[in-house]
């Protein structure tokens, strides 16, 4: 039975990575030009770390879903991109980036890796600016900055609200010049759908042609999974229609482990909620919280007024607005974490306070015209107005915004050593699809920063160290046993799904699946509704397998087929969501259990009983998955209760 | 809303197309184009008849997926928004509307509305980016680079790489999309070294995948999502011409 090593080197921790580094196994050029690797996904990570290991020599094979991989979901990262390089003068450095993700990430990640992320985020903006990452500067010519939630410094680069789409297209013009160089093979609107182990080794993939329907075999001495999150699970998010959680799920079915699955994201500033046909909810950057000040009115009568449409948000007079991210978190103000806003979004709504639905709240920028002048708000969110304007059809310049929270990232995902290998040996997961460095809470801007520092600077190291114990073995050949019955598996899978010949639409399941992982599974949860859900789920499935209707071929494009692939594993992951949830008695980063909180509200940790990573265990279709616990040692920070006021 | 909705069905890339008209009724002002597709594909579904293809993703305006000809126009009738972005309330009850795919020889149509952008990519292959290896590069702010360039930079870099530009010409030349990565690195200092290397190779490819000439009509420019603006050909023509001559 595989058991729990993260790997985490001897030393200080400043100087673990060095060391590690000084130490590891390497591969020669001419041993690295005749092994092969597979990367699935070409977001941040997937296209950092298949173009760097192009450059390094090896033959890569690079996979995504999308026609291009400049479309990957990485791109619609707006705010920005943390680094600890005190450009400002303002006191941050390697430590105090490290400080705050663990503080933030609620204590709950591994500080070898989060120092290592923060160590090397420094090196990103030097390789971004290096490729042509339009930042944002100073008048100076110098790199600016702006300040995000969790943290006291203005550490954030960024390039307008498009800073995602920025670096994603400078990874994809390394990957292109790769292509270009054959050192890497791009597979466009391909899709895997299996892992092949040989000999318990990740061997190659099972991938779908999603033009011609034709099931693929991939050969390689090491795997890499970038596929990103499973916040689609939801239906709602505000990830791409596409973004899915299934080679993640794939590679747990072969023995990777999924760690803390019940640690999901919900962002505090999407557009809300507005009708049952929406298919997405949109994120406004969290970097309007600069500037913008969140409020509900103090008053229910007029909270009540404006939702029945009989007052505006500009009839509120000052002193009946309630500031109430001011008022509760004085330090702090707007820039809370994540949690902390979402959470207290949902507690003014949920006390009748809401607006526009009622289940919103505003975001106003007077203050910020007042102070600035329309220009310069103009000019730091343009573009973010412009967005909102199109979606709700109100301007932000003379109305406050409404925003509520919604699902927008996963912190839990597959389980990895210090060297970003699964439990699997040479299967890797880096950036959002791994559980890595962002315990309970992920921070803003530090999404774009782990995805560049795995696929850059991590996995271009530590991969060799596995690799150079490859070096005597041939290339892989897709005809072995184990390739031949994965595909059985797939093409057995796809002509069930194709079968089934019910009658609910795959969206209209999904929907119906995802309110309910929302209402149970949410932003706040309770032992009652956990088992709730298990049991729920459980009989979800069953609906599912005998219900679903899809129409055409499995050797066609089908993106119905696609879709229904992509559920019924979704509603696997809601139910371990689930489990994990139930498991872990205490509030903590994005997972709130109201049974667990202080007098005031807030979560509540229990370090002595769950200051553990909890990493699952498949065990078979009807058995239950097995909890295995890598306890998390802080010998570098003190363990607090997180307070931002 | 009550809409009339032609919409172009072809099997596959070999099939021959044709329009196929369908009714939606009750579709809300606030929804957006392909979600009134998804209500449409909804039905069709019903009928255990095959839903209508077509490519999107981030469905917020930035992944630039989604690109559909609707009523003639690439993206519709709103300004500087991606298909995804076009809400229903542009158009009136009783409306008919009609959906085409990208139509331009380079992009040819795979199935219903969706067409093969892969020309695209091959012109980056071919040399849209600043060579470096990861790794060994000079701190960040060792280069200042004036805020006005920087600027410019920014506003050829927002390109999508949708289409609409190709879709919009009449003769289906991909110059703004070309220009935009090409004026995106030509002011920057890290992007002069192999300017002339790299605007002779994309237009190079450009040409060979059977894109058509500029004649500067601007008919991309008005059309662009992303606002890209036609003097980034211009200094595609100044980069092409000097790395021509020197």
């Amino acid at each position: 039975m595989a058991t729990l090593n993260s790997k985490i080197p001897d030393g200080p921790l400043a100087e673990k990575w060095t060391n590690y580094k000084a130490i590891q196994k390497l591969v020669n050029p001419a041993n690295k030009r005749k092994l092969d690797i597979i990367v699935v996904g070409t977001g941040l990570a997937g296209a950092s770390a298949a173009a760097s290991l192009g450059e390094l020599g090896f033959n890569v094979k690079a996979f995504c879903y999308q026609d291009s991989p400049r479309r990957a979901h990485s791109i619609a990262a707006q705010g920005g991109i943390n680094a600890a390089k005190n450009y400002q003068n303002d006191g941050d450095s390697v430590y105090r980036l490290f400080y705050d993700t663990i503080k933030g990430g609620d204590y709950r990640s591994r500080e070898a890796n989060v120092y290592r992320l923060a160590e090397v985020s420094n090196n990103i903006i030097d390789q971004c600016v290096a490729q042509g990452v339009p930042f944002a500067r100073e008048y100076g010519g110098l790199l600016d900055n702006r300040s995000f939630g969790g943290a006291q410094v203005s550490r954030t680069f960024y390039a307008r609200g498009q800073t995602g789409q920025q670096l994603l297209l400078g990874a994809y013009g390394a990957l292109s010049r790769q292509i270009h160089k054959g050192t890497v093979k791009i597979f466009t609107r391909n899709e895997m759908l299996d892992v092949v182990l040989v000999d318990g080794k990740a061997r190659g993939i099972i991938t779908r042609n999603l033009i011609s329907g034709e099931i693929e075999r991939h050969a390689a001495h090491a795997v890499v999974i970038a596929s990103g999150g499973y916040g689609n699970a939801f239906f709602l998010s505000t990830n791409a229609m596409g973004s899915n959680g299934s080679a993640a799920w794939q590679i747990y079915k072969k023995g990777s482990f999924f760690a803390n699955p019940a640690f999901v994201q919900i962002h505090p500033t999407c557009i809300p909620v507005h009708g049952s046909f929406q298919s997405k909810l949109t994120l406004m950057s969290e970097s309007l919280r600069n500037d913008g000040r969140i409020w509900v009115p103090k008053k229910q009568e007029d909270a009540e007024a404006i939702r029945a449409g009989k007052l505006k948000p500009t009839d509120i007079p000052e002193e009946a607005r309630d500031y109430y991210l001011e008022r509760r978190y004085p330090a702090f103000g707007n820039l809370v974490p994540r949690d902390v806003a979402s959470r207290a979004a949902k507690e003014r709504c949920d006390a009748g306070f809401g607006v526009g639905t009622g289940l919103a709240v505003y975001l106003d920028f007077t203050d910020a015209i007042q102070r600035l002048g329309k220009e310069v708000v103009e000019a730091r969110y343009g573009n973010l107005f412009q967005m909102y304007e199109k979606i709700v059809d109100e301007n932000p310049y003379e109305t406050p915004m409404m925003i509520y929270p919604a699902i927008h990232y996963t912190m839990g995902g597959t389980w990895v050593d210090y060297e970003l290998m699964t439990s699997v040996p040479g299967l890797y997961s880096i950036g959002e699809s791994n559980f890595s460095d962002h315990g309970a809470n992920r921070l803003g801007a530090s999404a774009l920063m782990q995805g560049l520092a795995d696929g850059y600077f991590v996995l271009p190291y530590t991969i060799q160290n596995y690799l150079a114990d490859e070096i005597r073995t041939p290339k892989i050949s897709t005809d072995l046993p184990e390739f031949t019955e994965a595909v059985k598996n797939v093409q057995d899978r796809l002509y069930r799904l194709m079968n089934i010949k019910g009658k609910q639409s795959v969206d209209s399941f999904h929907k119906k699946f995802g309110l309910l992982l929302w209402d149970l599974v949410g932003m706040s949860r309770n032992k009652e509704g956990l088992q709730k859900a298990l049991k729920n789920f459980k009989l979800l499935k069953e609906e599912f397998w005998k219900d679903i209707r899809i129409p055409g071929e499995p050797e066609e494009m089908n993106p119905e087929l696609e879709k229904a692939s992509r559920v019924a594993d979704f509603i696997e992951i809601g139910e371990l969501m689930a489990r994990d949830a139930l498991n872990r008695e205490e509030s903590c980063g994005g997972h709130f259990r109201e049974e667990f909180q202080t007098e005031e509200g807030e979560a509540l940790r229990n370090d002595k009983d769950f200051m553990y990573v909890a990493a699952w265990e498949y065990k078979g279709p009807d058995k239950d998955p097995v909890l295995h616990k890598e306890l998390l040692k802080y010998e570098n920070i003190e363990v607090k209760q997180r307070n931002y006021k | 809303m009550d809409l009339t909705l032609k919409i172009w069905r072809q099997e596959n890339a070999r099939a021959k197309g044709k329009f196929v008209t369908y009714q939606v009724t009750d579709i809300s002002p606030d929804s957006s184009f392909l979600e009134m597709l998804d209500v449409l594909n909804q039905q069709i579904i019903d009928k255990l008849e095959k839903p209508v293809c077509f490519d999107h993703d981030c469905r917020e305006g930035i992944c630039g997926a989604c690109g559909l000809y609707i009523n003639g126009r690439p993206h519709g009738p709103d300004s500087a928004v991606t298909t995804c972005q076009l809400h229903m309330r542009k158009f009136k009850d009783g409306d008919t509307i009609v959906i085409e795919p990208w139509r331009a020889k380079p992009f040819p149509i795979i199935k219903d509305l969706v067409a093969d952008r892969i020309a695209f990519d091959k012109i980056i292959h071919a040399g849209g980016y600043i060579s470096v290896n990861t790794g060994g590069v000079p701190d960040a702010n060792a280069i200042p680079i004036p805020r006005n360039l920087a600027e410019i930079s920014m506003d050829a870099a927002a390109c999508i790489g949708c289409g609409a530009c190709v879709a919009a010409c009449k003769n289906a030349s991909a110059m703004l999309f070309v220009a935009a990565k090409v004026s995106q690195f030509a002011v920057l200092p890290q992007g002069k070294v192999e300017a002339s290397e790299r605007v002779k190779a994309m237009v190079a490819k450009m040409d060979e995948l059977g894109f058509g000439s500029c004649t500067n009509t601007g008919a991309c420019e008005a059309e662009c999502p992303k606002e890209i603006s036609l003097s980034h050909i211009a200094r595609l023509n100044r980069e092409f011409y000097t790395a021509k001559i020197c």
